[in-house]
């Protein structure tokens, strides 16, 4: 299988390489265009901030392949914010696979969220073998609030999107390559849409 | 639900594990790799590293250190010790380390803080705090504790935060290696003042030391290595019984 991890300068990409490494894949890391296309499964990681994660995607003329890629797509936390129209974070516009506008957790809870939490409400394929309440590590300060195209859900201060899905893009904010084994889990699910 | 967070903390010098660790299960006790892997197995929620090498020769193994333990586990972890420059922390990034902790050179240099936060984002720059109590003040010790500042631990801590730390670390001088608990009153008094988690560090000796820091002290996570290297406490053991006090615990 030929899986490609987007790669534009932004995010932890070694450990989601060594995570499908584990599950037996050998993900080429890319930011060409037509190796992207041809990829089976595409993977969109992120960290850092919105606003110059875009800029990169701009320089580069991503932010016009991604959302035409027409294989199964995994935004990974930041991955997935930046699929959505917009975010609070520096007033960003986003890719817009995704309608819904990404916004910043409220003052009463401790911003970012740091650690290992529980998810539920669980739908569609890349959560098969997971069972509800399971946990997975997140690391954020913006997130995606419920919506139609949820397939996870999880609260910290507020009850928000943890997994999206729409058509053949799939988003999920917490880190399934840090997520011991029920990542993998999503991971390994993910591979075999 | 988050859960609160249980740290091992791992010393590394030249490449190695130091202080010792005392696993009859494990191959090679020195191995950071192998403990790593243990302790994830094991129900840890995030591992430290603590580069403690002197010179730049000993330094250089660091960042091959990370790719190794980035390729063998799958928990997220920091590395933290003599990081002073963003190109440092690049390379410890691109290595697989999901946080980096600065402590002494984002004293002497605050603005390093803002530059890593905006280069790489707050959520993997964690702030560590040493400091200890004078004349009734908690104050910022530097050098692993060795250089008294001028500088009040929760106004540095505000600082820290306003310039994009995405956490703070916090080791009680007094407290670390006494195994008498926690610095709790401050660590309360710390997340009264930051809105950013906070991690306990020093002091632990038994399972009540960290009902006590989460309870009384409000702590997001709690560090510690001895009480784990030496097997005083299992980690399993600790977060059931924690869980079962009430504390929220991935288990």
């Amino acid at each position: 299988m030929n899986v490609v991890i987007i790669d534009y300068g932004a995010g932890n990409i070694q450990s989601l390489q060594f995570a499908l490494k584990r599950l037996g894949v050998e993900a080429v890391l890319s930011g060409n265009a037509n190796v992207i296309r041809a990829a089976d499964k595409v993977l969109f990681p992120g960290v850092g901030a919105a606003g110059s994660a875009m800029d990169k995607l701009r320089v580069t003329g991503l932010d016009k392949v991604i959302p035409s890629l027409t294989q199964p797509v995994l935004g990974i936390c930041l991955g997935m914010q930046l699929l959505c129209a917009a975010s609070e974070e520096g007033n960003t516009q986003g890719l817009g696979v995704f309608s819904e506008k990404v916004v910043r957790f409220p003052p009463t809870v401790k911003v970012p969220q740091v650690g290992w939490n529980t998810i539920h409400s669980l739908k569609g394929p890349l959560f098969e073998s997971i069972a509800e309440n399971e946990f997975m590590y997140l690391v954020h300060s913006y997130y995606v609030p419920p919506c139609k195209a949820a397939v996870a859900l999880t609260e910290y201060g507020v009850t928000y999107a943890a997994a999206i899905e729409k058509n053949n893009f799939y988003g999920v904010q917490f880190h399934p390559e840090k997520s011991a084994q029920t990542g993998a889990q999503l991971l390994d699910n993910f591979l075999k849409l | 639900m988050l859960t609160k967070r249980i740290i091992p903390c791992l010393d590394i010098k030249n490449g190695r594990t130091v202080k010792g660790v005392n696993f009859i299960n494990l191959r090679d006790a020195g191995d950071p790799v192998e403990l790593a892997t243990l302790y994830s197995e094991n129900g840890a929620d995030e591992l430290v590293f603590l580069d403690i090498s002197a010179t730049e020769e000993e330094r250089k193994t660091l960042a091959k250190l990370v790719l190794r333990i980035a390729e063998a586990i799958n928990i997220p972890f920091t590395v933290g010790g003599g990081i002073a420059s963003v190109e440092d922390v690049r390379l410890l990034l691109r290595n697989g380390a999901d946080k980096i902790a600065v402590n002494s050179s984002a004293v002497k240099n605050p603005k390093l803080i803002s530059e890593l936060a905006e280069a790489y984002g707050s959520q993997c720059i964690t702030v560590a705090i040493d400091a200890k109590r004078v004349d009734g003040g908690w104050k910022v010790h530097l050098v692993g504790g060795k250089v008294a500042t001028d500088l009040d631990l929760f106004e540095w801590a505000k600082k820290v935060e306003a310039l994009g730390a995405g956490e703070i670390l916090f080791t009680s001088m007094e407290h670390d290696g006494t195994k008498n608990g926690f610095a709790n009153e401050a660590l309360a008094e710390l997340s009264k003042v930051v809105n950013i988690p906070v991690i306990a560090s020093g002091g632990a000796g038994t399972i009540q030391h960290f009902r006590d820091a989460f309870q009384l002290g409000k702590a997001d996570a709690a560090l510690a290595a001895s009480v784990f290297h030496f097997k005083e406490i299992e980690i399993k053991t600790l977060k059931e019984e924690l869980r079962d006090a009430g504390i929220p615990m991935r288990l």
